[in-house]
């Protein structure tokens, strides 16, 4: 794996909105040929969304080629809601873009057969030539999207009861009232996401430290859904100083070491004017 | 790019660099517009997977709901309350003038007059929609004859009304029909009004309380019968009393009925009334106000001496009185120029921004525009 550490929040953002990026840039989607990119929600991917509709809007980087499968959806909860993810997702992205509607799906949570909808879900994933690059954050319980502690490593696109970890940490949302909450969600599994060429993961702030620290300093474990990734062969973390405080000093001094030796080799096609940035 | 057919053919334009009025805020959002409605971009972009066929900059401009103005008595020389011939013809030129002041709806709005003026004038107007060539007309407002005779204020004495007849058959011999008729305003402690409200509210015509000494007992029995509205607050009726507080009273009144509002219709020309006092009732019931011109004959026009209704005015600089005396009698002011006396005299908080109209907007089409 990759472990990218920034200073903060703010760089971390703009450290995973140049990568995804580049990665579009360098790929040259076209109308044969799509960029499939994985999309994750919630307030750690907050900052990259903001720097990528930047990159957007001074004209370096167009969304038009881009098809975009986000990771979850609550269940029953109205479309319109505005803590639904559809909401937080036209919101904060689609709406400053100019991704074709067509191209962005999303998970629906009030369909009458939730299962035909996640088994038509992976099914859309596959027809456009599975997902290049999926983003993804990590609850504090070690999850990726609602894949909660116990969840199958090799596990599909489905249901899923929300854990209570989950269901207090998102209470801030629904008015600090649990009983607001959605107790069920719809969720893309870690073998979907493992499926994927490409898996960044964005970690920022001490309430994530120990879940980092189970992810990749602890063995593979469905108690901590994210561990799985250690058997991807290109995962990224990307973090803040915040959230490696639970991790091992040499673990940190390797990575933070390494980045400064790779840091013009990863994008090749790319001018020092660039990666100084 | 496209809109979905399967929904709808028509055009979407989208305002962008724009602040729009939503939530009683300015909020920094896009405006989309399809078919002369105004579409949830959400809905749109997931339900139909459409997106905008024209985009509209504002360079930043505010976008306001386009003003509604339901007490105009006319203006540009043109007198609602004169029986024309051509009334038509008179109400269609002051729409297409108040477009430059933002108002996009209005109520022609006829003083107490005689029968026959009602009789002419009533049948020539129907209620439409506005568009390129003008303001949308709501159906009139009828400010009279019903009304008291101590607070006429600039009404002709001659033609004040009762319901000696016990109500309604008085109301249609006045008016002769009540078809696009949108409002009327009248005194509630004439006799027999409670029958009068109750019909007219029953028809779906608001009634409005004013130039009236009703005190607050009477107005509020007669909003009990359906009366919601209240004609230029402060103006020709009872002063507030803190032991009666008369029609004024009506804004902190216990005994307006459940889920229902009285709305009150305020002049913000700086001269009908104090600023202070636009303050107080703003803050005692803020969502009940009513920005209204009250604008007459001489809107528009330059100093000097004009007609309304049956009488003569005469102007001096912003000012409009009954000739020969210190009665006011309607005002001068545009409504955007009443919106920015509002804005400065109260403590709203609005962004920027002179309050100046740069364009009108109907139905999503622009009708006009400034020019530079």
């Amino acid at each position: 794996m990759r472990l990218v550490i920034l200073d903060e929040y703010d760089l971390a953002s703009e450290w995973a909105a140049k990568y995804i990026r580049n990665r579009i840039i360098q790929f040259q989607p076209c109308a044969e040929r799509y960029f499939t990119l994985g999309l994750p929600t919630g307030s750690t991917p907050y900052g990259c969304y903001q720097k990528l509709i930047e990159y957007y809007r001074s004209g370096d980087i167009s969304f038009k080629y881009v098809k975009t499968f986000n990771m979850d959806e609550y269940v029953g909860l109205p479309r319109a809601h505005p803590e639904s993810y559809h909401s937080y997702m036209w919101n904060n992205f689609f709406k400053h873009i100019d991704i074709d509607p067509a191209n962005a799906h999303i998970l629906d949570g009030n369909v009458e057969d939730l299962e035909a909808e996640c088994q038509a879900y992976e099914q859309k994933i596959a027809e456009a030539g599975g997902i290049e690059l999926f983003v993804g954050g990590i609850g504090p319980d070690g999850h990726i999207a609602f894949n909660e502690p116990g969840s199958s490593l090799v596990s599909r696109t489905r249901v899923k009861t929300l854990a209570k970890d989950t269901i207090v940490a998102n209470a801030r949302f629904f008015g600090n009232d649990l009983s607001k909450v959605p107790t069920m969600a719809l969720t893309v599994g870690v073998g979907t996401v493992m499926d994927a060429k490409e898996v960044m993961i964005l970690i920022t702030g001490a309430h994530k430290a120990f879940a980092l620290y189970k992810a990749i300093e602890e063995g593979v474990n469905h108690m901590w859904t994210v561990s799985a990734f250690q058997q991807h062969p290109r995962t990224i973390f990307v973090c803040d100083e915040d959230a490696t405080l639970e991790l091992r000093v040499k673990t940190v001094k390797y990575f933070k070491g390494n980045s400064n030796n790779i840091c013009c080799h990863c994008f090749l096609l790319w001018t020092s004017r660039n990666c100084s940035q | 790019m496209p809109s979905n057919k399967s929904v709808s053919d028509a055009p979407i334009t989208q305002f962008i660099n724009c602040r729009i009025l939503r939530d009683h805020q300015l909020q920094r959002e896009d405006l989309w517009v399809r078919d002369g409605r105004i579409l949830d971009p959400e809905k749109l972009f997931f339900d139909e997977q459409g997106y905008a066929d024209k985009r509209v900059d504002c360079e930043g401009s505010i976008i306001a709901p386009g003003f509604i103005d339901v007490q105009i008595n006319g203006g540009y020389g043109i007198d609602f309350s004169q029986a024309s011939e051509d009334v038509v013809a008179g109400i269609s030129f002051v729409a297409k003038k108040i477009l430059e002041h933002g108002v996009t709806s209005f109520c022609p709005t006829l003083v107490t007059s005689p029968p026959a003026v009602y009789h002419k004038v009533l049948p020539q107007v129907k209620v439409h929609n506005g568009g390129a060539h003008g303001a949308g007309v709501l159906g009139f407002h009828l400010e009279g004859p019903f009304i008291s005779l101590e607070k006429k204020g600039a009404h002709p004495e001659q033609f004040l009304r009762t319901f000696r007849s016990g109500g309604i058959e008085d109301v249609m011999e006045a008016y002769g029909s009540l078809d696009n008729v949108a409002m009327v305003t009248l005194a509630p402690e004439l006799a027999s009004s409670q029958s009068v409200v109750r019909e007219l509210s029953k028809r779906g015509i608001t009634v409005s309380l004013g130039h009236s000494v009703a005190n607050l007992a009477q107005a509020e029995e007669a909003v009990k019968h359906g009366a919601s509205f209240i004609t230029h607050l402060f103006n020709a009726m009872l002063p507030f009393h803190h032991r009666d507080p008369g029609i004024v009273g009506l804004l902190t009144s216990d005994q307006v009925p459940a889920g229902r509002t009285v709305y009150y219709g305020m002049i913000a020309d700086g001269i009908h009334t104090n600023p202070a006092a636009l303050r107080i009732a703003h803050r005692a019931h803020p969502s009940g106000l009513v920005l209204v011109t009250d604008a007459i004959t001489a809107m528009g026009l330059p100093p000097g001496r004009h007609t309304l209704g049956q009488q003569v005015i005469e102007i001096q600089g912003l000012n409009a009185y009954v000739a020969g005396t210190t009665t006011l009698c309607g005002s001068i002011a545009t409504l955007d120029m009443c919106i920015r006396h509002f804005k400065q005299a109260s403590d709203l908080v609005l962004l920027d921004d002179g309050l100046n109209v740069s364009a009108t907007y109907i139905s999503g089409d622009e009708v006009w525009r400034r020019g530079p």
